[in-house]
């Protein structure tokens, strides 16, 4: 299972390299990957829904707790089937779809590092393995919608979209590392077993708010949904197998992996039935009045993850069979609509359904595949899975365990599905229907390899619709049974008899037919909406960003101005700050008069000369008098050590101080002398800065040097300078032999310096540079 | 004497502190070479001073029979001491090569905040 | 700065200079002095005699580049730290001979850890001043 997680990875390096071999000759390799997967996937089933799974584990991070450890149960195996499966559809249509574009590796090696990625979301059984694998499904994301560089609108749409998914991983990081640590362990097969210590646990709501941000933002719940419809920019293959069939469903997939672990709460119900229900009626109702094919498949997606997260809200044993149903209805419809959409986009360089129509006469097999597609969307009875799926759906709103909410519900998800049956229509049907203007007729059919995909998936469609026993046995009842925790019995059929839910269907098919007739989408109607856009989440929230992007602005201009002064000054007000506390908190200094030692009047003049040299640094125009006055303080430290039992020292200052005079004597007499560049409140004002840092330290020193400090280690430097070092001076002692590392590093220390010197001196000025 | 010196520390930073908040580049070259001082003999202080007691232990001894300077801070003051040379003769050669490019001893003269930058 | 004065003093300075520094350097273990002051002052020794006579001409003395020093003391420290391992010793154990040497006295490892210090501190502080020096020779032709 590794290897099928890694592949995608690996091919997509391979194409780094050999890409030039893989766009021409050698493309045909690209699909054959996903085929061979799901056909790995596939001989899998029988052991699946026998209701077995499979584990493996490889060490990654065993200390963090972070290993390869993978699972295929029935949950994952249905996702991995769509992934691979569906994916093989779209790798054989893009192959076609993008022959000959330049950047047609490119565009493999993310797809190929997606399906990677969310093979690997679907199939961890660790936590923290699946969210990096959930990034690199944002990553790549990310890259697939900005895939045509050159515009602007496409590369908006790119950052917008990685940062509404980026951020929503952030928060679910919080939430897997808490429910981590709470439970003890990162395996999610093991975290099952503690679910009562997380579901009793304080953080519990938290845990969930910060999951839910998580899968909110990936599946496009409201108010994070407006990045999917700018995630449309991708190319066509892409909105198809990330933005509709795949990625998306990160998130739900992630709800329904953790509704045995977190489900079954309040919380954890009310949340997603209110959140889903207002995805899926909001993102419905929006997409009756798009006119662009793909935005309508965009809002019609919204909502549809809409119903799906509403029904794992709903929580039901009939939701849960319902939510695993719907995942493959949708996945097939949606796929096969919006590969129809690129069909007709390649083919016409349109896709706008106010123009289109009449296309069935030109693009045949296209049509048939959209009206399949369109028919399962609308849940037409008998012949379509979807039919089936909504069945289902309906089933589980009326058995609501909640009898008064039943009918608020049920509404909710007719009012849902009527709007959903009009913009399936209105995508599936519209363009084919009709007279067809006179500009397409030239209008032709595609490489095969772009329209069998679509009718396979279509077929398909169809051939579950007749049969759903055999997709209930085979992918979606294992799936329910995963999330459920226990075997739901789902037994899939066509026909339950004339009864409500059959009633409901017929009136939400009526219901959508009629919308459809009525209704008529044009430029005027949506420039009407448009005009709520300033109430829409999606401006709340760039504007929430903008103002994000402005505070950063502000802040940049006042703490990182370029000016060098003025980021000492900050600092040192903040460290004058910081100390004053640590001084006031550490309470008030006791001093031992009979500690100090009583100066004699040489070693006052001494300082008393320091003081003097020091003003005169500070206040002289002239650099000369500078460094005189520089020098003077060097030698009076010096002097200060010679007193004080430091002769080492003594000796090193004073040399070192007759040198730094020389060199300041060698350089500066080519300087020009300072100039007063500052006015007066400023100096004022740094002088009061200076004078308070100075008392400050003053006070720091006499806090310190009033307590007692530990001796150990200069007495044992002492007493063993001799015995283990057969040295006298100490001081050298530690230099060259306690601490001779460290000296030898100084010396490594100096020698940097003095090629820098060499360097810097050496370097020729550039002409360039003179400038 | 440990009066005098603390009061030293303090002048010896704030002098450093407002030297190294002027324009000049050569002032803030002296600037920080007054706080390493300062930080010098602060060391110095907090190790304790003894007048007249070197840390060298007497010719026919084998180990200290008296009360003696401690000899670490001293081992760090002078490593330190001959680090901060080096320092300022980079940064002394660094100015100069400034000002050969810049022509000037100004430190805002170095800035290019680009203005649409921001 | 040319002084004649100046110029035969400093003649006989150097090599004075340049021997108290040595001495400085020898004594280090057991009196004031060391690596350290004893390169700091053998670079004075230099530094006066280029005051005196020209960079040029001091430059003539020392054969060399003061750069080359560099690498020859670090080498030397490294030696003396590492020379211990080859006697089966973890690196930095003070290493001695037996018998004290005349005028000298004991000599042992960290002897030659320091003379390295020595080196590497007179290469430093001339390479800095040197370079500096002849730069501004070069300006100003």
């Amino acid at each position: 299972m590794l290897l099928a997680v890694l592949s995608g990875l690996i091919f997509s390096i391979v194409l780094v390299f050999f890409g030039r071999a893989f766009k021409a000759k050698w493309s045909i390799l690209i699909p054959i990957l996903p085929t061979i997967l799901v056909i790995y996937f596939a001989q899998m089933i029988p052991t699946i829904s026998s209701g077995k799974g499979f584990l493996q584990h490889y060490d990654w991070v065993p200390s963090l707790g972070i290993n390869f450890e993978f699972q295929l149960d029935g949950l994952s195996s249905l996702f991995a089937l769509l992934i691979t499966g569906i994916g093989s559809c779209i790798f054989f249509y893009g192959r076609a779809y993008l022959k000959g574009h330049p950047y047609f590796d490119r565009f493999f090696g993310y797809l190929l590092l997606f399906m990677s990625a969310m093979l690997g979301v679907v199939l961890s059984n660790n936590i923290l393995l699946l969210f990096i694998f959930w990034e690199l499904t944002s990553i790549s994301s990310f890259f697939l919608i900005g895939f045509n560089n050159d515009s602007a609108d496409s590369r908006k749409s790119a950052i917008t979209a990685l940062s509404i998914t980026g951020i929503g991983g952030f928060f679910l990081l919080l939430a897997l590392v808490l429910m981590g640590n709470i439970a003890g362990t990162y395996t999610i097969t093991e975290l099952i077993q503690h679910r009562d210590t997380i579901l009793n646990h304080q953080f519990y709501p938290l845990i969930i708010g910060l999951l839910f941000i998580g899968a909110f933002t990936k599946s496009a719940q409201f108010p994070f949904h407006f990045w999917l419809p700018g995630a449309m920019k991708a190319p066509t293959p892409v909105s198809a197998y990330l933005h509709s069939a795949t990625m998306v469903k990160a998130g739900i997939y992630l709800l329904a992996r953790f509704t045995p672990i977190l489900g079954n709460h309040t919380y954890w119900n009310t949340t997603l039935m209110v959140v889903g229900g207002i995805t899926m009626l909001y993102a419905a109702i929006h997409s009756l009045f798009r006119i662009d094919m793909k935005a309508i498949l965009a809002y019609s997606t919204i909502s549809a993850l809409g119903i799906l997260t509403f029904l794992l809200g709903v929580g039901t044993k009939e939701a849960v069979v319902a939510a695993c149903v719907f995942i493959v209805v949708h996945a097939l419809y949606k796929a096969t609509l919006f590969m129809v959409t690129g069909i007709v986009d390649h083919e016409t360089h349109t896709r706008d359904i106010t123009v289109l129509g009449g296309l069935r006469k030109v693009l045949f097999p296209v049509a048939i595949a959209a009206f399949l597609a369109a028919l399962s969307s609308a849940g037409f009875p008998f012949l379509t899975f979807g039919f089936v799926g909504k069945d289902l759906i309906y089933e589980a709103t009326l058995h609501y365990t909640n009898a008064d909410w039943t009918w608020i519900l049920t509404g909710a998800t007719v009012a849902t599905n009527i709007a959903l049956v009009s913009a399936g229509f209105m995508a599936g049907i519209k363009p084919f229907v009709g007279p067809l203007p006179e500009k397409f007729e030239k209008v032709h059919l595609p490489y095969k390899a772009m329209w069998i995909p679509p009718l396979i998936l279509a077929i398909l469609g169809v051939f579950f619709g007749v049969l759903p026993a055999i997709a209930g046995d085979y992918f979606t009842t294992a799936a329910s049974n995963t999330i459920w925790g226990m075997n739901t019995e789902s037994y899939l059929k066509v026909w339950h008899g004339f009864n409500t839910v059959f009633t409901l269907s017929v009136v939400t098919l009526l219901g959508g037919t009629l919308i459809y007739a009525i209704n008529k989408p044009s430029l005027a109607k949506l420039a009407r909406i448009e005009k709520l856009n300033s109430i829409s989440p999606q401006r709340i929230i760039t504007g929430f960003a903008n103002d994000i992007v402005r505070v950063g602005h502000w802040y940049t201009g006042i703490f990182h101005n370029g000016y060098l002064r003025s980021y000492h000054f900050k600092i040192i007000l903040f460290a004058e700050a910081l100390l004053a506390y640590r001084l006031w908190m550490s309470g008030p200094i006791s001093l031992d008069m009979w500690d100090l030692t009583y100066p004699d009047l040489y070693e006052v003049a001494v300082i008393f000369i320091l003081i003097g040299a020091l003003y005169l640094v500070v206040s002289t125009a002239s650099r000369l008098t500078a460094v005189v006055a520089m020098s003077v303080i060097g030698y009076c430290i010096c002097l200060i050590f010679v007193i004080y039992s430091a002769p080492d020292l003594a000796m090193t200052q004073f040399t070192i101080d007759t040198l730094t005079t020389v060199l300041f004597v060698l350089v500066l007499y080519k300087l020009p002398p300072f100039i007063n560049m500052t006015n007066r409140g400023i100096m004022v004002r740094d002088a009061i800065v200076a004078t308070g840092f100075g008392i400050i330290l003053s006070l720091v020193a006499l806090k310190v040097w009033s307590e007692p400090i530990s001796t150990e280690i200069s007495d044992f430097y002492g007493e063993n300078a001799y015995l283990l070092a057969k040295g006298k001076n100490v001081v050298n002692v530690i230099l060259v032999d306690f601490r001779g590392i460290d000296t030898m590093f100084e010396t490594v220390v100096l020698s940097i310096a003095a090629l820098g010197v060499y360097s810097l001196i050496r370097l020729r000025l550039k002409s360039s540079e003179k400038e | 004497m440990e009066l005098l010196l603390i009061i030293l520390i303090g002048l010896l930073y704030g002098a450093g502190v407002y030297m190294i908040l002027r324009r000049s580049m050569v002032k803030l070259l002296l600037g920080i070479m007054f706080l390493g001082t300062g930080a010098n003999v602060l060391i110095f202080l907090l190790g304790g001073i003894t007048k007249g007691k070197p840390p060298v232990i007497d010719e026919a001894a084998k180990m200290f029979q008296d009360v003696y300077a401690d000899p670490i801070p001293q081992a760090l003051i002078l490593t330190a001491i001959v680090i901060s040379f080096a320092l300022t003769a980079f940064a002394i050669v660094l100015l100069k090569r400034v000002y050969a490019l810049v022509d000037s001893d100004d430190l805002d003269d170095l800035n290019t905040p680009e203005e649409e930058d921001i | 700065m040319k002084s004649p004065i100046l110029q035969s003093a400093t003649k006989y300075l150097l090599p004075i200079l340049l021997l108290f520094s040595f001495f400085l350097l020898l004594r280090g273990h057991y009196y004031p002095g060391g690596g350290f002051v004893g390169g700091l002052v053998a670079s004075i020794a230099f530094v006066l005699h280029s005051f005196a006579n020209g960079t040029e001409a001091t430059m003539k003395i020392l054969k060399r580049k003061p750069l080359s020093l560099i690498p020859i003391g670090l080498g030397v420290s490294a030696i003396s730290v590492t020379l211990p391992l080859l006697f089966g010793y973890p690196p930095m154990t003070g290493l001695w001979f037996e018998e004290p040497i005349p005028f000298i006295g004991m000599i042992g490892s960290s002897l030659f850890f320091d003379l390295g210090v020595y080196l590497v501190v007179i290469g430093v502080v001339l390479t800095i001043l040197f370079t500096i020096s002849l730069n501004n020779l070069e300006e100003k032709n």
